[in-house]
């Protein structure tokens, strides 16, 4: 039995995410990837914006950072460039990392900074009581589309490699053993690291939509059309390396 | 005594890098100067001003209001600028720009700048530089050893003999034309 | 060790006495009148082995600061009235989280993007309120070249002393300006660096104020692992409600700053002395102001100036003194009203005030101010 209580902040229990949520399922999946990656607590850095997965951070025994909405990513660019070796995590949603936070995404994609960004993508506004996102489904209903969803939604993933994002991946909160190893290999990948992680709301968007249970909806995830897996793996200069090497040459060392 | 030099044109005529020039030259001469400037909300294009106040005491404000000396190497930056003119003051023009010259109890120089710059230098983009020529010759306000030296601390490397031929064109430029 | 004198634009003092007060990290967007700070850094801070990064927007500069700052770096970023409206909601986070930070705005006339080459002072209650909640704010305004390197650094050291963000606040004029200043040696200066703990990683308490209010920090990354939020926190760090533990949070935020008052307020007192007339001003209008004082002088009118240097805290007691002093206050802004009412504020009818005012983009001209002074002598 693996010993999630070795990274958890005992003290912060019980969570505020509801029964069924997917949230947890990925929190214990990013877990082991750190420990089957070996790497010390004191040198992880989490970096969260603002909603249900956000919320993360605050539960996990390493050095955290629960910024404010959207902005999560500009935050650990901050921090990644300050110190370099530090392992540094970013824990967004949809609404965080896609609307508010979209251009953040593009820019730390573009700059190919040393991140690894989990984006949990459960379709909606769920800390806030379910309000439309850019991922929601067409025509699928939520607080602030009582007709139906009438906009497109997005694919992370592709506007991401759009970007020039150098690992790009997708997972889901059904399959753990694989999001496991996505995990660990984003963590491991020297670069801006994108995981989209399908996960569910049963409470608020399963139920406004009679998605099923959430054992149903976690398994409806598994069929997904959607590609998963590692989508895009290349290598480019890394940002913080790439300024070390202006300082050098500032300093007249390179 | 506040001596208050404006320098205006276009943007890209290198009007602002003159005024700092001057400033630059006037701190070789151990006196105090403020520089300041107006642009446009763009920084290329429209009408440009850069000024230098100079006073052996200390300077509150930093603004040009009552110019002693004002240079205008086009048309529309004369028409916007000459109003805080002296009577007593002096009015350096390019010639050939400046058509429309305004008509005032100040010293009226018109003199070929621009064209000094590219037919003598070679290069208009120095005309900045012949134009701190006749400004410095014609006010007497700072040495011409300063002006030089200050020149040559702010051109770009390699350009250095191109700039100090532009500022002896200024010079002579004001020579011939202030004695005439 | 002796200065040494030359022509320094404002903005290019700023950048370098935020490496003199030891800033290792610059993010910032490019926005008029502030820009040249970004670009004498992005030349500057690589040669002393420093960060710099121009982020996608204000709001990113604002963020990656805070995030450095975290790392344990000293952070700057520079920005313009309608940058610094995107910057307001990390600034809070910056302010709660107790992350220290300098932020220069230099102003121009506005609202929108108004006149971005021209100057105004139409930021000084944004500078003190700008941000939601409730919070204090240290503001400075410089009005010389010279006094945008001492604040500057004066700004470093406040901020990394009482661990929250500090603005710098002057307008284009005072930023684009060049002026002979003598760049002092940075050796001259003392500088302050944010209090470490001491503590082991397990008694570590972030939040806990020490007896001047302000908790001891620890970079990340350093053994300690603990909890940095915008949520309201107690001392550990975590998420709380309990309005005990909200509202003592609360209240040490404001006093770690009141406790500081006497080194944070500051201001210039010009020929106040035998001063029936004091003019209020500060930036360029009280460069303007102080050539007016020395034609009326001569006029026999016996005028001086009170420029406040700190903006916020605002010098309360030290206007009160003088507003029983004088028969009449003329506040000169270059705004239609924003600073008066903080003046308006402390004289509470001891004395006259008269308001000279403008907004037209142009600094306020000496004149105008010696006008005014004539009318109410």
């Amino acid at each position: 039995m693996f010993d999630y209580e070795q990274y958890f902040r005992r003290e912060m229990m019980p969570h505020i995410w509801c029964k069924g949520c997917g949230n947890g399922v990925i929190l214990k999946a990013l877990l082991r990837a750190i420990h089957r990656l070996d790497l010390s607590k004191d040198q992880i850095a989490m970096v969260s914006g603002i909603g249900c997965s956000s919320r993360l951070t605050g539960y996990v025994d390493c050095n955290t950072l629960h910024t404010t909405h959207g902005r999560a990513l500009a935050f650990a660019t901050g921090l990644k460039l300050a110190r370099p070796e530090v392992t540094v995590i970013v824990i967004t949603g949809d609404g965080d990392g896609l609307a508010i936070g979209g251009n953040h995404l593009i820019h730390a994609a573009r700059r190919n900074i040393d991140l690894t960004c989990l984006l949990f993508n459960n379709q909606i506004y769920g800390m806030t009581g379910g309000q439309v996102s850019p991922t929601t489904p067409e025509e699928l209903f939520s607080t602030t589309s009582p007709y139906g969803n009438i906009e497109a939604h997005f694919d992370p993933c592709r506007l991401v490699e759009g970007a020039g994002g150098t690992f790009v991946a997708r997972g889901t909160a059904f399959r753990t053993i694989p999001l496991e190893k996505l995990i660990a290999e984003g963590i491991q990948h020297k670069g801006f690291s994108f995981i989209e992680i399908l996960t569910t709301c049963p409470e608020i968007h399963g139920r406004r939509n009679k998605l099923g249970t959430p054992a149903e909806m976690l398994q409806a995830l598994a069929k997904t059309t959607l590609p998963t897996g590692v989508l895009r793996k290349t290598s480019a200069p890394e940002y913080t390396e790439v300024c070390e090497g202006i300082i050098a040459r500032a300093q007249g060392r390179g | 005594m506040r001596y208050e030099i404006r320098l205006s044109g276009e943007g890209g005529q290198g009007i602002i890098l003159a005024g700092i020039i001057l400033a630059e030259s006037v701190i070789q001469d151990g006196r105090n100067v403020v520089q300041t400037q107006v642009y446009g909300p763009e920084s290329r294009g429209g009408a440009t001003k850069a000024e230098v106040i100079i006073s052996d005491e200390e300077i509150d404000y930093p603004k040009a209001g009552r110019i002693d000396l004002l240079l205008a190497l086009t048309q529309e930056a004369c028409d916007k600028y000459w109003e805080d003119l002296k009577n007593t003051g002096t009015l350096i023009v390019d010639s050939a720009e400046v058509v429309a010259v305004p008509s005032g109890g100040f010293a009226t120089y018109r003199l070929p700048i621009l064209e000094t710059a590219r037919e003598k230098v070679g290069r208009e983009v120095v005309a900045n530089i012949v134009a701190l020529g006749t400004v410095t010759a014609v006010s007497g306000v700072v040495s011409r050893e300063a002006i030089e030296r200050a020149v040559l601390a702010r051109v770009p490397k390699g350009t250095e003999e191109q700039n100090v031929k532009a500022l002896t064109a200024g010079f002579e430029l004001a020579a011939v034309h202030v004695n005439r | 060790m002796q200065g040494t004198v030359r022509l320094m634009q404002g903005n290019q003092a700023c950048a370098h006495a935020a490496i003199a007060a030891g800033c290792t990290f610059f993010a910032g967007y490019p926005i008029t009148p502030s820009s040249e700070i970004a670009e004498e850094l992005a030349r500057l801070l690589p040669r002393m082995g420093g960060k710099f990064i121009q982020m996608e927007d204000e709001i990113a500069a604002m963020a990656a600061c805070i995030g450095a700052s975290i790392g344990g770096h000293k952070v700057l970023t520079a920005t313009s009235g309608p940058g610094f409206s995107l910057k307001q909601e990390n600034l809070g986070f910056a302010v709660y989280t107790e992350i220290p930070c300098v932020v220069v705005n230099v102003m121009r006339g506005g609202p929108s993007t108004g006149l971005p080459t021209s100057p105004a002072q139409g930021d000084v209650m944004q500078a003190r309120w700008g941000t939601h909640g409730d919070h204090p704010m240290v503001v400075l305004a410089p009005a010389s070249v010279r006094e945008i390197y001492d604040l500057t650094i004066q700004a470093f050291n406040l901020s990394e002393l009482c661990r929250t963000p500090v603005i710098l606040l002057y307008d284009e004029v005072i930023g684009h300006m060049r002026e002979k200043t003598e760049v002092p040696d940075p050796s001259q200066f003392k500088i302050i660096d944010r209090k470490q703990s001491t503590s082991s990683p397990d008694a570590y308490l972030p939040y806990k104020g020490d007896e001047d209010d302000v908790p001891a920090f620890v970079r990340f990354g350093e053994g300690y692992r603990y909890h940095i939020t915008g949520l309201a926190h107690d001392e550990r760090g975590f998420p709380t409600q309990n309005p005990r533990v909200v509202e003592a949070k609360q209240r040490r935020l404001h006093r770690k700053v009141e406790q500081r008052r006497e080194e944070i307020v500051a201001h210039e007192a010009f020929l106040l002395d035998d001063a029936e007339i004091a003019i209020f001003a500060y930036g360029v209008t009280a460069r303007s102001a102080r050539a007016a004082i020395r034609t009326a002088r001569k006029e026999g009118i016996r005028v001086g100036l009170f420029r406040p240097i700190s903006l916020w805290p605002f010098p309360d007691l030290e206007l009160e003194k003088l507003a029983g002093q004088v028969k009449a206050i003329v506040v000169a802004e270059m705004n239609l009203g924003q600073l008066i009412y903080e003046v308006d504020r402390v004289v509470h009818g001891q004395t006259r005030i008269v308001a000279y005012q403008k907004a037209s983009g142009e600094p306020v001209h000496p004149e105008e101010i010696l006008t005014a002074v004539r009318e109410h002598r």
